[in-house]
């Protein structure tokens, strides 16, 4: 084996999904399985784990074994163990450091603790090679950043959001409409039923700030659906859904390009799973052309949770040998900027 | 009424965003550790901006956001630490797999919103308030004390006490 060769496997539990991934040489992947993936419920007949780690406990075997069987690797071919230390849901968090912890140990292979958005970022190194310096914007369910990397695995927030996610923002509108949980997709799609079009407000924040803010436009939307109420008028829901995902895509594209242009950047990079948004993707992707920014977009199986994209951010300390102790704890809210690598020694 | 050991109900009434700021730092200024608030509230009634403030109050360091998506956010570096909850997306069943208890019985403040879908896992000694929009930017704050200390805060910060009728959440 060469070091470009090597085989890691990765776990990720940090909220809904459980995910197991094999990837040969931090790109090639072997094996990605998610616990929500429909053949894998068709094979189970399990419920998708929401929430409870207890879930994740009765799925992770499973899906280790569904990774083996479909990477056609063995447990001793494996040489290095990868986790989501964190952020997350602490107790979701647990179940993948302790399963991974007990694999590294028992294969006597090093553990590598990851950073969840480093992965989001670094899902893209799975589909292209990133360019520095490059602007990461991150849009999840539980996350809406702007993350900066001057260098390879050096990342720097220069902009979040101050209240709620574009994830969160997406699903709250959905809940005020009456669509059941998560309702991001459901805006998305009914957005799209309609060429017309209720203003609503942007939040842009001091002039040179790359921080977004949400609650004000979830405001807007609710007083709209009140206001409706109040007279007996039917609602025209596409056209409010259309003016409350201009608005979001607006702020954010805007931002994003913003950041770029103000940071000299030579790539953008869109991740996290709202980058599943089609709006959100055609948007970004003329603005790029008009501005003829290289701009990298992983597939939507590499932009919700997965454990393939872990794999791709643990290459970065993998090459630089700085492997983490067994007595590693998971952080609920464990920092980027901190995870960064520290020196540039690579062999890569 | 939902419990019977609610005395009266207080109300704040906060006429401006300033008045909900000022009485959240007030809130943050009489806890301790083991301190529970559950919060109630449209959505975009201002839980969130009242955690904030609260967390502002407790001098947690940095930025406080929405917890929504992960449930529970947890913030160290303030005089106590600070446990910021959304319980809107679980089950009873579920939140009782959290474990939500060892945050609420650990050294800092907890702060749940939508706590009411979750009310027989609270600790038997908590402080409800409902937040109700009457204007643009002014809420009335709605205090349901249970347990003696409580009911003290509230007198403490000077709040007027009400028969509660239609209040119940």
């Amino acid at each position: 084996m060469t070091d470009k060769d090597y085989l890691m496997l990765a776990i990720e539990t940090s909220c809904d999904e459980t995910s197991v991934a094999i990837v040969r040489g931090g790109r090639e992947v072997l094996a990605n399985v998610v616990s929500s993936q429909i053949e894998t419920h068709r094979r189970f007949g399990g419920v998708v784990p929401e929430i409870a780690s207890r879930k994740h406990v009765e799925t992770i075997t499973r899906i280790l074994q569904e990774a083996f069987e479909q990477a056609g690797v063995r447990r001793g071919d494996i040489d290095a163990v990868a986790v989501t230390q964190g952020p997350g849901l602490i107790g979701a968090l647990l179940v993948g450091v302790v399963a991974a912890k007990s694999l590294a140990m028992a294969l006597d292979v090093p553990l590598i603790g990851t950073h969840h958005i480093a992965g989001h970022i670094y899902a893209n190194r799975l589909i292209g090679d990133i360019v520095f310096p490059a602007l990461a914007l991150v849009v999840s369910g539980g996350h809406t950043e702007l993350v900066l990397l001057e260098r390879e695995g050096v990342f720097r927030i220069v902009g979040r959001t101050r209240d709620d996610a574009v994830g969160e923002a997406y699903d709250k509108v959905a809940r005020a409409l009456s669509f059941p949980y998560p309702g991001g997709p459901y805006i998305d799609k009914l957005a799209q039923t309609t060429e017309e079009e209720v203003e609503l407000p942007r939040a842009w924040l001091e002039p040179d700030s790359f921080d977004f803010s949400f609650s004000g436009l979830k405001s807007a939307v609710l007083a709209e659906i009140n206001r409706a109420k109040m007279k007996g008028e039917a609602l025209n829901q596409g056209a409010l859904a259309r003016g409350f995902q201009a608005s979001v895509i607006d702020v954010v594209t805007t931002k994003a390009m913003r950041a770029a242009q103000a940071f000299g950047v030579r790539q953008l990079l869109l991740c996290g799973g709202v980058a599943a948004n089609r709006g959100m993707r055609e948007r970004l992707t003329s603005l790029c052309e008009a501005a003829r920014l290289p701009l990298l977009i992983p597939p939507p199986s590499l932009c919700s949770d997965n454990a393939a994209m872990i794999a791709a951010a643990a290459d970065l300390k993998w090459r630089r040998g700085a492997f983490t102790p067994l007595d590693m704890v998971a952080g609920a809210q464990l920092s980027l900027e901190e995870w960064s690598v520290s020196d540039d020694s690579v062999s890569s | 009424m939902k419990d019977s050991q609610t005395g009266p109900a207080y109300v704040w009434e906060a006429h401006s965003e300033a008045d909900t700021v000022r009485f959240a730092e007030k809130l943050a200024e009489l806890s301790r550790p083991g301190t529970v608030l559950a919060l109630d509230g449209d959505l975009g009634a201002g839980k969130t901006r009242f955690a904030q403030a609260f967390a502002r109050g407790l001098e947690v360091p940095g930025l406080v956001n929405s917890p929504t998506f992960t449930i529970i956010k947890e913030y160290e570096g303030g005089r106590l630490p600070f446990y910021h909850m959304d319980v809107y997306r679980l089950s009873i069943a579920e939140a009782d797999e959290l474990g939500l208890e060892e945050y609420f019985e650990g050294d800092g403040v907890s702060l749940v919103e939508w706590a009411s879908l979750i009310e027989p896992l609270l600790p038997p000694e908590r402080l409800h308030i409902g937040i109700a929009l009457t204007g643009p930017a002014s809420r009335r704050l709605t205090c349901r004390p249970i347990g003696e200390a409580y009911a003290a805060w509230c007198r403490t910060l000077g709040m007027q006490a009400i028969e509660e009728e239609e209040e119940t959440p």
